[in-house]
């Protein structure tokens, strides 16, 4: 067997052995790890929330928000399996592609509305009296 | 090798045959997953119309005085559960045992219905209290939403009764895997989205 006919071999053998060992499979611990993980990242926002602890609405949205990202990233990982190299990255590639589209969509249409509501939207007969010229 | 005898002299009729399943399956659950990517996207654009109307009540009952947190938690819980027991499931299809993989399959399938349930119950209840879908622009998006993500935990549903009765049928060929894989994407990315609904309709909404 020539040395290339050889490497090729080991080069299937690998991409065998990878289909079967990472890509869309994961194992137990991972999946109860992934599951307590989420059980907590849900618990704490529901906490906030429903019990008021901080008796802040600023910071208790950004910290459910955070903890939203935080559990998502959580799935990601444990439960569909992401990483760099599944589907030779061409996963992770379209994750990040939508990402930015995604990212784009929703900052973009709450910035425009917001500043189309602020600048367009009928005032009410309170503001009305204040601006009268 | 029909074509052999047609074909001009010093060249080989191509010859197509697949070797090995893999590579057929490996491109199916990349394609797959590119469909959840579009998939995402819709519900990228229901969540941005929701951020935008979510606050015009028209008058009407705003998020305070509709949504009940506790029903909200019990069905976060469903779809979590339902979640691992379908980890569960794969597992057991990696060792080849169907029996176990069709009993966890089947319960994952009973939570997923019990999500559905609750939030069927949960609509009817808002519809009954005239917080219908034409009542303001906030219910409108909000059942727009909530509805497009329950119709595919629906169909999520459908796909995996059709999965039993093909398991039961052929068993765990690579066929059978190979959709059963695509389903647990589709599954796990519901959970994904189904964390984005409860953040940012229901908490950030009792919130305001």
């Amino acid at each position: 067997m020539s040395a290339a006919g050889q490497a090729e071999h080991q080069d299937h053998a690998h991409g065998h052995a990878d289909h079967h060992g990472g890509g869309a499979h994961g194992s137990f611990k991972g999946y109860v790890t992934g599951f307590v993980l989420s059980v907590i990242l849900t618990a704490i926002p529901f906490a906030l929330v429903m019990g008021d602890v901080l008796g802040n609405v600023v910071w208790t949205t950004i910290i459910v928000l955070a903890l939203a990202v935080v559990q998502i990233v959580v799935h990601m990982v444990y439960f569909l399996h992401m990483n760099t190299k599944s589907e030779g990255g061409w996963s992770i590639l379209a994750l990040i592609f939508t990402v930015t589209l995604v990212v784009i969509t929703l900052t973009g249409s709450i910035w425009v509305m917001h500043h189309l509501n602020t600048n367009m939207m009928p005032m009410s007969p309170h503001d009305l009296l204040h601006h009268q010229p | 090798m029909m074509h052999g005898d047609t074909a001009p002299p010093g060249t080989e009729a191509p010859v197509f045959h697949e070797s090995e399943e893999h590579p057929h399956e490996a491109s199916t659950l990349l394609g797959f997953w590119i469909y959840l990517m579009s998939d995402c996207l819709i519900f990228t654009v229901l969540f941005a119309t929701y951020a935008v109307l979510g606050r015009n009540y028209a008058a009407g009952p705003s998020p305070n005085d509709l949504f009940d947190l506790k029903l909200v938690a019990v069905n976060t819980a469903m779809l979590l559960f339902s979640s691992i027991t379908y980890g569960f499931a794969m597992l057991e299809m990696e060792n080849g045992q169907l029996k176990a993989m069709q009993l966890w399959l089947i319960v994952t399938g009973l939570f997923g219905a019990a999500f559905i349930g609750i939030e069927l119950y949960e609509f009817s209840h808002l519809i009954h209290e005239g917080a219908t879908p034409q009542r303001s622009a906030f219910l409108s998006s909000f059942f727009a939403l909530v509805g497009t993500h329950g119709l595919h935990v629906t169909f999520g549903i459908v796909w995996l009764i059709v999965l039993l009765i093909q398991t039961a049928q052929r068993g765990l060929i690579p066929e059978n895997k190979r959709r059963l894989l695509c389903l647990s994407m589709f599954w796990h990315f519901l959970d994904v989205v189904w964390i984005g609904v409860f953040t940012f309709v229901y908490l950030m909404g009792v919130l305001r």
